[in-house]
């Protein structure tokens, strides 16, 4: 357990290049047209039966609106920490957020599993809309979301 | 230093606070279109049989949403394009598409960020802060210029641009001030520069894992009125492990949808609750009369913009650009300036131009630059000074009198010229303080205080004479603050009167002219109103008051010839057919007050013209009481067959004559004396006083009135204060 969670660190160390064990991984996502405010998402990762390991990406700015990423904010007890310095601003409707981040090879193919959390002011709050295995097979396949995203997929 | 602090910041932003101030007001217009447009909800009505309802006309229902102003909406998706319908709380049935969401999140971004993200609230939020200033430092503004909290809403005088700016800014300055301090906060709210509170319902961490459990039955759905209701949002229809959020007005929690038990809830905490508060006291949301209240003061803000800046423009363009100004050490004439809106500026470059044309080596600064000590070769101080609202200083001026105070005497003599308008009770009140101050420190007098009343060019002309008798020098002071545009008037009747008495006086009634197309069409006017008239080989108009308003379709004045007088004698030489040139000089604060309050005319002579067109404009019933001196009955008692027909009709309630040329020998202010009780009587009730006439016969009635309101603790000053006497003296 306490080498995966090293391996998480190194996820979240976006500013750290050459390490070997690490790639670089895209996350494309495109959202509908839902015709509201920017989306705040949360992009994290849990094991296999669903605990929580660790965040890759919070995309909006405002902890306070942090808990409507309902089921992030659960795993985490709400904790803005678990994002600090991987942040970035929310995403409008019908626009895409591209991130690249290095992940360690011990994340893939492994049972865990990424969730994308969003919510939008004023409009119902959608956690985990996506949740897929992070597989070396699975990247540069678009998946749909139940309701904010239009499609996701990762490539490396 | 307070006027910069208005101006300069309000110029800047001007545009940006009516961008604000407009949305504000438009979204303020949708929580009462909300409360006229939907349908009536019943106050006992549960949550859960409203969910209840919903669900069995809209089985993929996402969302029920209630607004503060008890609308009701249910959001669900059509494929994958969110929809949204108000909802008729007694069926569960669409009543109509709910367009307003989009239209009103817009007008929402743009309110709250110029349709920007983070950087535009951050702007919105300076803008919050400037509309704050502004709000403080205009208050301070209109105390400085009415004279205090008790004079808030007294009647406002001067130019109709500054009027209409003050007027609506006292009405909607407490309405712009609580919206610029919530704003803040909530601006504070949202950029978590306030505590937040820590609780928020936890999930248990495991669910029934079970669906399908009626909402009708579920206990906290039962027990909420749908007037505590915020949103209820349901779980996904796939997700066994999703649960239903209720939040309201008092707290969040969630309910098992297998079991419908309550799996958590939390009340708001005390941070929560005053943002309520406060994001209520901004949108005014469940309040439709004071979102109402707080969109007219809204708009009127952006009226405010717009007047501010004209304000401004026409200061900025007025101010005169001087030439060949002398430095202080070397000039034999100081010339200090203490101008409120920029228009003394024009008379003192006028009078520096004619100086320096005469010879004189002029300096010419701002009075707050006043400096003794510097003036090595001064023969005189020339003051110009305009008075700001009830007798203060301008901005201009503020430091003037201390300097003086603080100062050494010259042997320079003083010259002090007062700019004011004698409607205001302090008529160059700050000139008279200059004066006086000047000598009780021992300044010599180089010729006696006197005025300019409403930037009249005749009043500065003849002071400018006198001045020049002093200094041994030939003055003509030619100046027209705006050259007005004139046209042709021509004389369609006139009506003679006094001739025996040697005092020619007559009525003169022109055609109203027509608009050519182009070319400026004659404006509209009103009885008291003022025409200007530019006699041939004069640059200086003369003003008659109007006899009639735009609506008589007829345009009339009366003419005493005066000796010697050049614009008396052409209009009294005037044939009908003839023409002259003319224009018409708004003149706002003579008129008789809106409204049905009784109205006490008072003139003598040719003064009687307003006072004519008050009665022949005013609505039959209103009281209108005329007392009216001339000096014979047979010999120019003017409109004396109209007063009876006004009599008739009712137009005016009583008319009372004092005749000066005949036995009884008796003047306008001996009529008011002898009618003392009915005087008192109106003035109580009310009434507003109308005089017009000479300058002796103005003062003589103020004396009159002075004595018949005494004993009952009023004077004619209270009553000016309250706009309820004005005065049309030539």
């Amino acid at each position: 357990m306490k080498s995966l969670l090293a391996a998480l660190a190194v996820t979240t160390a976006l500013t750290l290049p050459g390490i070997a064990q690490a790639r670089t991984v895209t996350f494309t996502t495109q959202l509908n047209n839902y015709g509201g405010n920017g989306a705040y998402l949360a992009f994290y990762v849990t094991d296999a039966s669903g605990v929580y390991q660790g965040s890759l990406w919070m995309a909006g700015g405002k902890t306070k609106y942090y808990k409507h990423l309902s089921d992030w904010a659960q795993a985490t007890g709400n904790d803005a920490g678990q994002v600090a310095g991987i942040t970035g601003a929310s995403v409008g409707s019908g626009r895409s957020l591209s991130v690249s981040l290095d992940l360690a090879d011990a994340l893939f193919d492994a049972g865990y599993q990424l969730h994308i959390d969003a919510a939008v002011e004023d409009m119902r709050d959608s956690p985990s809309e996506i949740v897929l295995p992070l597989t070396a097979a699975g990247a540069g396949i678009d998946k749909a979301g139940k309701r904010y995203i239009a499609s996701f997929r990762y490539d490396m | 230093m307070l006027r910069s602090l208005h101006k300069i910041p309000g110029l800047l932003a001007a545009v940006f606070l009516i961008v604000l101030t407009l949305s504000g007001a438009a979204l303020s217009v949708l929580p009462a279109y909300d409360r006229v447009t939907m349908p009536a909800v019943q106050d006992s009505l549960s949550v859960g049989v409203l969910a209840e309802r919903i669900v069995a006309q809209f089985p993929n229902v996402e969302q029920i949403s209630r607004a503060p102003s008890g609308l009701i909406t249910a959001y669900y998706y059509e494929g994958d394009r969110p929809a949204a319908v108000v909802i008729d709380a007694a069926t569960g049935e669409a009543v109509m598409p709910y367009e307003q969401a989009a239209l009103s999140r817009w007008l929402t971004n743009l309110h709250r960020a110029f349709l920007l993200e983070d950087s535009g609230r951050i702007a919105a939020a300076v803008l919050a802060g400037v509309m704050l200033v502004m709000s403080v430092s205009g208050i301070l503004l209109v105390l400085r210029r009415v004279g205090g909290w008790r004079n808030w809403f007294a009647r406002l005088r001067g130019p109709f641009v500054g009027r209409l700016h003050v007027g609506i800014a006292r009405w909607s300055v407490p309405a712009l001030l609580l919206s610029a301090v919530t704003a803040l906060f909530m601006f504070a709210n949202t950029f978590e520069f306030l505590p937040q509170d820590a609780a928020s319902p936890v999930l248990p961490d495991t669910v029934s894992q079970q669906i399908g459990f009626p909402v009708v039955a579920m206990p906290l759905l039962t027990e909420t009125p749908v007037s505590a209701l915020r949103d209820l949002t349901f779980p996904y229809a796939d997700d066994a492990t999703d649960v239903f959020t209720l939040q309201t007005d008092t707290g969040e929690g969630y309910i098992d949808q297998g079991t419908g038990a309550t799996l958590a809830w939390a009340e708001d905490g005390p941070w929560q609750r005053l943002f309520e508060f406060v994001y209520m006291l901004h949108t005014g949301q469940g309040l439709w009369w004071l979102v109402l209240a707080l969109g007219v003061a809204a708009l009127g803000g952006s009226v405010l913009a717009v007047t501010g800046t004209l304000q401004w423009a026409r200061a900025y363009w007025s101010q005169p650009r001087l030439r060949g100004n002398v430095r202080a050490g070397q000039a034999e004439t100081i010339l200090l300036v203490g101008s409120e809106g920029g228009t003394t500026w024009g008379f003192a470059a006028t009078l520096h131009q004619a100086l320096t044309q005469a010879g004189q080596a002029v300096h010419c600064a701002g009075m707050n630059r006043f400096d003794p000590a510097a003036y090595r070769s001064a023969k005189r101080v020339i003051v110009l000074a305009a008075t700001y609202g009830e007798g203060t200083a301008p901005a201009a001026a503020t430091g003037f009198i201390g300097k003086l105070q603080a100062s050494q005497v010259l042997s320079a003599p003083m010259a002090v010229l007062g700019f004011g308008d004698r409607q205001f009770p302090a008529f160059c009140g700050f000139a008279v303080d200059v004066s006086a101050a000047a000598k009780a420190k021992g300044w010599a007098e180089l010729i006696p205080m006197d005025t300019v009343d409403r930037q009249s060019p005749q009043d500065f002309a003849r002071w400018g004479r006198a001045l020049g008798d002093a200094m041994g020098v030939q003055l003509e002071l030619s100046h027209q603050p705006s050259p007005p545009h004139s046209h042709a008037l021509v004389l369609v009747s006139r009506r003679d009167y006094g001739a025996d008495m040697q005092v020619p006086t007559a009525i003169l009634r022109f055609a109203v002219p027509k608009s050519s197309g182009f070319g400026k069409r004659f404006p509209r006017f009103r009885a008291g109103d003022l025409l200007g008239i530019v006699p041939e080989g004069s640059t200086l108009p003369r003003l008659y008051s109007l006899a009639s308003g735009s609506k008589d379709g007829f345009i009339e004045i009366c003419v005493r010839l005066h000796p010697g007088g050049l614009c008396s004698g052409r209009l009294m030489a005037l044939q009908v057919g003839d023409h002259m040139q003319g224009f018409v000089r708004e003149n706002p604060d003579f008129r008789p007050a809106k409204g049905a309050k009784p109205v006490i005319l008072i003139g003598a002579g040719t003064g009687i013209g307003p006072l004519a067109g008050f009665a022949r404009a005013n609505q039959p019933g209103r009281a209108m009481h005329l007392y009216f001196g001339a000096r014979n009955p047979t010999s120019d008692l003017l409109y004396g067959e109209e007063m009876q027909t006004w009599q008739a009709e009712g137009r005016l309630s009583s008319v009372t004559t004092a005749f000066s040329r005949t036995a009884a020998r008796a003047y306008v202010q001996d009529a008011l004396r002898g009618d003392t009780a009915r005087l008192v009587q109106l003035l109580q009730d009310g009434a507003q006083v109308l005089v017009c006439g000479g300058r002796e016969m103005a003062a003589g009635v103020k004396t009159a009135l002075a004595e018949i309101l005494a004993p009952h603790g009023l004077t004619p000053a209270m009553l000016k204060a309250e706009g309820r006497y004005a005065e049309d003296v030539y």
